[in-house]
């Protein structure tokens, strides 16, 4: 497929990861210890595991799953407000599809529409609107979700409703930001990490200069990826390289989609309409200062919040859930007392076995038996 | 293929007018089992389906022993229930669906596939036309397969209690002497088959329902798989392991395999027969193909010395056109799919766990 096929050339890989073994050789931390490289952002997970990414690279690089999949880090006390507003009778409650199944302290969405709660899956915030002009009598609720790929077009549905004097709309925003999340994960002190895979699509919105404080500061190499394998395995690469040359810079290799200035319509719908909330809850890491959205008072008749008493209890993760050090990159997700066992995506007990993004559904779905012997060069044989 | 039975395809209406339907909708007394009833089923159902075994409206049809036990010997029997919404979609109906599914079951066994019933939930306020043409359809979609609908049963239930129309149909066979297929017969080194391009059937269900505003010219792949079962016998006797990769797609069909047969199943994801378009959607919605559902596409296991010349077989017949071998059976790791990269990598292919699409057949 045009524009696709392009990304997946296995002959150009092979040089990739010829180079990569390469440059490995002249990294000195890899003679004692592998490499520890976070991919940020759900997408890329997803990615790594797809493709098999993981089982071809040297043995002295290992990805870490970083906290980027905003269903997995969502509270259960959140999904317990969803369920109470979904449950309302006059509410129509959308969502996107993938937060469907994820646990709350009771129940889960898809539970609570099997119990007859009007839920309904949708593919774009825009389609919750529609829903509302067609259904004047019912409250359409938008459960918005995600980090900064998502917010604009919620932040633009909410300009949209307003403009055109829908009442029978709102947001129970639950949007988050990646920033305050990667500089708690680099204060964490069990960490040790040495370098990012940075987010492909947050980054196309906020631009590449909110990384700086990750090469200046904190001294580990970034490069802004692509999704494709090729992307994953050329930015893989230039982090190494600056590891190997001693540099810390934000470097892009998503440079086709992510101009360094971001997208500047979509940083002023989202800046017109959302403001930062002190502190917002993130399951497994807790609560981070300033890592959360809320809608402005000026668009308080489209805040679910505002609208609908929300029972906004904080509910503890389950005791023996470790999603928390698997999101830091602290334990593997096979490393966790539970995973596999009663922790599985049929069921599961943290949230990153839920989504697809998810460190541990991945895991779990792709690569939970070594299904590869490595070659004698390292690299991974082809199965 | 053996003509020795006939089912009645051919036969004449009978000969007594038969009764009219004079309402444009379904209400509740069409399932009252009074005279309204009476005018459903013989205008309807009799008129679309008529044959010898059907015409008498016993509660049963009346099958001849002798006739069945002269081309096998043993009897397939299956059932299946038909739920799918759009009721129509490019490519075909919930009508031909639930012809085409039933027969294909049967088929999966290596058998000849011949008499099916049908069984009819119909909501109430759904429309006569409607009704008609998916009667039309499973018709025409019988005589294709060469079975006939000997038996039926019809049911009204109120507005939302079912949406529009769900058809059941149970279907029975007879599989020859001497073929034995099984899931649990997949053996290290068979070669794993297809019959052409997969998902098709449930990308174009999705984009039916017209809520991605994606235009494409994807059809189902509905159709009957009970001849090119018969190619490929015909080619190898003793094919090991088939099954028809309905809803869960290929990926859900493998796992089974691997499952039953204490073997692994390695595919080639290169060697995947995929139309552009349908990739092409997949990448947009962020589906995974190898679950997505089909109607008219057979994963076959045979051994690794027949395996080329079933393909060729495969490939004269028009439901089999892009057949190709796409993988093979090794011994470990046991009861799991592992997949192949076009990238140079590898994955377990695992069941899936909730569904990607709701109602697809």
């Amino acid at each position: 497929m045009k524009y696709v096929d392009e990304f997946r050339d296995p002959v150009k890989a092979q040089i990739l990861l010829n180079e990569i073994q390469q440059l490995v050789g002249q990294i000195e931390v890899c003679r004692r210890r592998p490499l520890h490289i976070m991919e940020v952002c759900g997408g890329h997970t997803h990615s790594i595991f797809r493709y098999g990414l993981q089982q071809m690279l040297p043995e002295a690089v290992e990805f870490i799953h970083g906290p980027g999949c905003p269903v997995c880090v969502l509270p259960m006390g959140r999904v317990d407000d969803c369920v109470a507003l979904a449950e309302r009778r006059e509410v129509i409650f959308t969502t996107f599809g993938d937060a469907m199944r994820v646990p709350g302290s009771k129940k889960s969405l898809l539970q609570a529409k099997a119990e007859g709660a009007d839920v309904r899956m949708v593919y774009s915030p825009l389609d919750a609107l529609k829903l509302a002009r067609e259904n004047p009598h019912r409250e359409v609720i938008f459960f918005g979700l995600g980090f900064e790929t998502t917010m604009p077009s919620t932040a633009l549905t909410v300009l949209q409703a307003k403009k055109d004097g829908v009442k029978n709309f709102s947001l129970f925003c639950n949007h988050i930001t990646i920033i305050p999340t990667i500089k708690a994960i680099l204060d964490s002190p069990a960490l040790e990490l040495d370098g990012f895979l940075g987010p492909g699509h947050v980054s196309m919105v906020i631009g590449i200069r909110p990384y700086d404080f990750i090469a200046n500061h904190y001294r580990k190499p970034i490069v802004i990826a692509g999704f494709e394998p090729l992307d994953i395995l050329h930015s893989m690469w230039m982090v190494l390289k600056q590891i190997a040359e001693g540099r810390c810079e934000v470097e892009n290799q998503y440079a086709r989609i992510v101009p360094d200035a971001g997208s500047l319509p979509a940083l002023q719908a989202v800046q017109e309409v959302f403001e930062l909330r002190e502190f917002f809850e993130w399951r497994g890491l807790g609560s981070i200062d300033h890592s959360g959205v809320r809608i402005r008072e000026a668009f308080a008749e489209y805040d679910a919040e505002r609208k609908f008493p929300v029972p906004n209890l904080k509910i503890a993760d389950p005791k023996s859930c470790q999603c928390g050090e698997v999101l830091k990159g602290v334990i593997k997700p096979q490393q966790c007392k539970v995973f596999g066992t009663q922790c599985t995506p049929e069921m599961p007990l943290g949230a990153l076995m839920v989504s697809s993004e998810g460190a541990c559904a991945a895991y779990y779905n792709f690569g939970r038996v070594q299904i590869t012997g490595r070659s004698e060069t390292g690299r991974g044989a082809a199965i | 293929m053996s003509q020795a039975i006939s089912v009645g395809a051919t036969e004449k209406k009978p000969a007594r007018r038969a009764r009219q339907l004079r309402e444009s909708t379904i209400n509740m007394a069409h399932g009252s089992g009074g005279k309204k009833m009476r005018d459903l089923i013989e205008d309807v159902f009799l008129g679309a389906f008529h044959n010898p075994l059907l015409a008498p409206l016993e509660d049963q049809a009346i099958i001849n022993l002798a006739e069945l036990t002269a081309s096998g010997d043993r009897l397939a029997f299956t059932t299946d229930t038909y739920v799918v919404s759009p009721l129509f979609f490019p490519g075909g109906n919930i009508g031909a669906l639930a012809i085409n599914g039933t027969v294909n079951d049967l088929a999966m066994s290596g058998a000849r596939p011949l008499y099916l019933s049908c069984g009819m939930v119909l909501e109430e306020g759904l429309s006569v036309d409607t009704l008609r043409q998916v009667a039309a359809s499973m018709r025409e979609a019988a005589d294709r397969a060469g079975v006939a609908i000997v038996t039926g049963d019809t049911k009204v239930v109120e507005r939302g209690a079912a949406d529009k129309l769900f058809i059941n149909t149970a279907g029975v066979g007879v599989v020859p002497t001497g073929i034995n297929i099984s899931a649990s017969r997949a053996t290290p080194g068979d070669k794993i088959i297809i019959n052409g391009t997969l998902g098709d059937h449930g990308c174009a269900i999705l984009l039916a329902r017209n809520e991605l505003a994606l235009e494409t010219d994807i059809q189902s792949d509905c159709q009957p798989l009970h001849e090119l079962v018969q190619v490929m016998l015909a080619a190898c006797p003793d094919i090991h392991s088939l099954r028809d990769a309905t809803r869960g797609g290929i990926a859900t069909v493998l796992n089974e395999f691997a499952q039953s047969s204490d073997v692994c199943m390695r595919i080639n994801e290169t060697a995947l027969p995929m139309r552009e378009t349908v990739k092409g959607a997949c990448e947009l919605l962020g589906l995974d193909p190898l679950y997505l559902a089909n109607e008219g596409k057979l994963l076959a296991i045979v051994p690794p010395d027949a395996a080329d010349k079933v393909v060729a077989a495969m490939r004269h017949h028009p439901a089999g056109r892009q057949a190709a071998i796409i993988g093979e059976v090794i011994d470990a790791p046991a009861g799991i799919v592992l997949l192949n990269t076009g990238f140079g990598g590898g994955r377990i292919v695992d069941l899936l766990v909730g569904e990607q699409l709701p109602r697809i057949c």
